[in-house]
């Protein structure tokens, strides 16, 4: 008997003005032990299927067919009461966002306390001696002294250890644990993951793991079932789901991966459920304005430039305490080629990159770009060079003014700078929507009404209306999902290519940086620790921390090469 | 993770009438008697307001209609001397009260629109420019604020007019009397609008659009105004409504205790300052119908922007 089935399950969400049904005749089942991967784009429906599992479908949500067994037992059709006492005994959560998922206003070990008595009924002296043991079993060190701290006197991968110590409280058989490591960094990422592949082994705890990572699913699970719009395409062992793909949407995601392993020319865009648009980059090259230096000169030259934040605020400047946020940083990046950063949070990448772009003022060194200065200060760097320069932000549903027409938005930087105006504008804006596989017609819409990906290509096209020979990307993709990720990386290579564009691109996820980078400079906590050749960097890393990078990379052998052009 | 993936929209874009009226908004306040019920009545007083020369029966500030013979009849029977019959009846000087009361509440809306609206651009100008620009000019634009709030808002309002009473000439004083009213209670409602609007200025200031905006160049200024103000104005427009049954409220008030609008323009809170005069006489008319008015009127507004705040933001319900 399997210990968790999931039987032909349906959840809908009844609206105004249509009911979205979430998740579609869904079979899922798992076993004692086992690794249950459920992967999928956002809004596939593998998060509803683990709210719909736990009971916690949020309003107006419901289960409208199908039942859920726990041992054999229909769980789907008890009441709150029942379901409240199932939840957190027999089936624990993990969320994505640990920093959310603990009391701030509790020490740890309290929290812990509180649920162990709860659920276990143990006394206050043996629900601390649980507690402390929970804490040292899922690897934090002093667990005596630890109990005793807040929530945020923990890291990241510290407080997600303490979520997994949480949900292991009642020593429950099943575990759901939705994008667990998203949140974190790849080091502590692969730490949480083994932590939790050895609990199934060790407690024999069946695990749903939900995420929309590959490298986390081939590294981690034993079976994988995929979801695409709220219907499971593909289930079957990992190994063979990830070589052998079966379901044609499982081969483009599979294809639509980075590959830590080879560069490709372009991602392969194997069209499914008719969602890639097309663009056309090279027609802009035409009234693109050539370069002014030939390739392979140096364009930016970045000397010692140094960030430090105030840390601790005073009236006197002597009193003032400082965060270095970036120190030193030393690199130039040539004419046509794609520089990247490669660091974990915090490690200053985007600071780098804000001081080049002119938002930060630079607190020591000096920017040189074409050889002449532009360093930021206060008042921000030269307008001529802001005319040069664009930057393509992180998050697409907040870099784009919501109040703000797409036309409007795209017309802004062109229309500030006095370039084009009238016609004349209208129609630059035109093209490039055209350009980016929006369709001109997009400019008389708002941004809500586009999705992420979508939005992303309308930040393109703002970046391209004043023509710059520099393109600053901040992490252009790691909001997205990976088929749309691909769609943009293919975008970005073209202008690379047909308009010979300078970039820097950032980025903590080093498949990308492989497949889109020339060189790359990898920092650590705001110092640049080795600049290199991608390729070089690759195989022989010089510094002991990229080699530990590197190592924390997902492997992904065995995933199916179909579909591939090796560049 | 809310990329949803859709087929891109190639429908041709609705007019915004269309997506106003299909907004979601707009869908609660059809479900919402309460909302209908104070928006009209609302509405019923503002334009009973603007055509007050064109609905009320007799003038009441034209010494020529008035009759001295018609004061103190009550409402619905005939005068003992005119014959006359008056729906709400006459005051003392044979003044209809409901044609007092549409002249009052002109002057009562006028005041309290003007008092929000002059509350309004000061609070955001100033909410904008801190939340923006911070340091020390953040720190000082709040510490002036927080000092204003430790002053009942009606006292800084009689301060106000205390001061403009001291300083203009008294031939002028009943001229300058209901701007003065404006700018104190309007002095005395910023800090609300200045709050609100700073908070959300540093939550809209973090975002990438800003950052955006910022690169291209576009001055602090452009920025604020282009970028930040339209993103920001949600909450601003339920404080306003909310401000506006308050700042009516003051103004009577004010015009209760004497220091507002002159009886030769009487304000709904002249009017029932006159009418209390009466009340123990037996002419209980005179307080009762324009204190009425002003009661549904107040809490038609307050009823709107209380449901407003709920509508616009939904977690709070």
């Amino acid at each position: 008997m399997a210990l968790l089935e999931i039987d032909n399950l349906t959840v809908q969400f009844p609206t105004r003005r249509k009911t979205f049904t979430a998740v579609k005749n869904a079979h899922l089942t798992v076993e004692a032990g086992q690794i249950h991967g459920l992967v999928g784009e956002s809004g596939a429906g593998k998060s509803t299927i683990g709210a719909a599992v736990m009971g916690l479908l949020d309003p107006p949500g419901r289960i409208t067919g199908g039942v859920i067994r726990f041992r054999g037992e229909e769980i789907s059709g008890l009441d709150a009461a029942a379901m409240a006492d199932l939840r957190g005994k027999k089936i624990s959560m993990i969320f994505q966002d640990p920093l959310t998922s603990l009391n701030p206003l509790f020490t740890v070990g309290q929290q812990l306390v509180e649920t162990i008595k709860a659920h276990l009924g143990l006394s206050e002296a043996e629900a601390e001696a649980r507690a402390i043991d929970l804490i040292e079993r899922v690897g934090i060190p002093n667990p005596k002294e630890r109990v005793n701290q807040y929530p945020h006197q923990f890291s990241g991968g510290m407080r997600q250890r303490v979520v997994i110590a949480l949900a292991l409280c009642s020593e429950p058989d099943v575990i759901i644990a939705d994008e667990p490591t998203t949140a974190l960094d790849v080091s502590i990422q692969a730490q949480i993951l083994d932590l939790i592949k050895g609990l199934a082994r060790e407690r024999q705890v069946g695990v749903i793991l939900i995420t929309h990572d590959m490298g986390v699913i081939a590294d981690t699970t034993d079976v994988v079932t995929v979801m695409y719009m709220g219907e499971v395409v593909e289930t079957g062992p990992t190994a063979q789901v990830l070589g052998k793909p079966d379901h044609p949407y499982t081969k483009s995601l599979i294809a639509a991966v980075p590959r830590p392993t080879l560069k490709l020319r372009r991602f392969p865009l194997i069209s499914y459920g008719g969602r890639v648009t097309g663009f056309a980059i090279e027609d802009l090259a035409r009234n693109w304005p050539k370069p002014e230096a030939e390739r392979g000169a140096p364009l930016i030259e970045v000397e010692g430039i140094t960030k430090r934040f105030v840390s601790k605020r005073a009236l006197l400047p002597s009193r003032r305490e400082y965060f270095t946020a970036v120190d030193a940083a030393r690199f130039t990046i040539n004419q046509g080629e794609v520089f990247g950063l490669v660091g974990e949070s915090g490690s200053g990448k985007s600071t780098i990159a804000r001081m080049i772009a002119g938002l930060y003022a630079v607190d020591g060194g000096t920017v040189r770009y074409g050889g002449r200065d532009v360093t930021a200060t206060a008042r921000g760097v030269p307008d001529w060079y802001r005319r040069e320069i664009q930057m393509i932000f992180q998050d697409p549903y907040s870099s784009l003014n919501p109040r703000m027409r797409v036309d409007e938005i795209v017309a802004e930087p062109a229309r500030h700078h006095g370039l084009l105006k009238g016609a004349a504008l209208q129609a630059r804006v035109s093209e490039l929507l055209d350009r980016v596989g929006l369709g001109a017609e997009a400019g008389l819409k708002y941004p809500h009404e586009f999705s992420g990906g979508q939005r992303q290509r309308i930040s393109i096209a703002r970046a391209l209306a004043t023509q710059p020979r520099f393109l600053i990307c901040d992490e252009p993709t790691s909001a997205l999902d990976v088929s749309i990720q691909a769609q943009i990386l293919n975008i970005l290579k073209d202008l690379q290519e047909h308009l010979n564009l300078t970039m820097l691109f950032i980025s903590h996820d080093l498949p990308v940086v492989r497949q889109m980078c020339d060189r790359v400079g990898v920092m650590k906590d705001g110092k640049l620790v080795e600049v290199a050749e991608t390729e070089a960097l690759f195989a022989a890393p010089q510094h002991p921390y990229t080699r530990e990078l590197l190592s924390l990379m997902p492997r992904l052998d065995g995933l199916s090469d179909e579909g591939l052009a090796v560049a | 993770m809310t990329d949803t993936p859709v087929t891109p929209p190639r429908s041709a874009p609705r007019s915004r009438l269309s997506m106003a009226w299909d907004s979601d908004v707009a869908h609660a306040f059809r479900r919402s008697p309460v909302a209908m019920i104070s928006a009209l009545v609302t509405i019923l007083m503002v334009g009973a307001a603007i055509c007050a020369p064109l609905i009320a029966p007799h003038d009441p500030f034209n010494p020529a209609t008035l009759n001295l013979m018609n004061g103190f009849t009550p409402p619905g029977t005939p005068n003992m001397f005119t014959g006359e019959s008056f729906f709400m009846g006459t005051d003392d000087q044979g003044r209809d009260v409901f044609s007092t009361i549409l002249y009052g509440l002109r002057i009562s809306l006028f005041v309290g629109f003007a008092a929000v609206g002059f509350a309004m651009v000061l609070g955001i100008t100033l909410g904008l420019i801190a939340g923006y620009v911070g340091g020390l000019v953040e720190t000082i634009i709040m510490r002036v604020a927080d000092v204003q709030l430790t002053f009942p808002a009606i006292l800084v309002a009689m301060l106000i007019f205390g001061v403009a009473k001291g300083i203009t000439p008294p031939e002028y004083r009943n001229d300058v009397a209901i701007w003065v009213l404006i700018i104190a209670i309007g002095l005395s409602d910023w800090v609300q609008f200045a709050r609100v609007v700073r908070g959300a200025t540093m939550v809209e200031k973090s975002k990438e659009y800003v950052q955006a905006a910022r690169l291209i160049g576009r001055s602090p200024g452009a920025i604020m105004l282009r970028h930040i103000l339209p993103n920001v104005l949600s909450p601003v427009l339920v404080i306003a409504t909310i401000s506006l049954a308050l700042a009516i409220i003051a103004e009577a008030t004010l015009s209760f205790l004497g220091v507002g609008a002159p009886p030769t323009e009487p304000s709904l809170g002249t009017l029932i300052r006159i009418g209390q005069g009466f009340l123990f006489s037996g002419e209980w008319w005179i307080l009762f119908f324009p204190a009425c008015t002003l009661l549904i009127l107040a809490l038609a507004v307050n009823l709107l922007g209380d449901w407003l705040r709920d509508a616009l933001n939904p977690r709070l319900r």
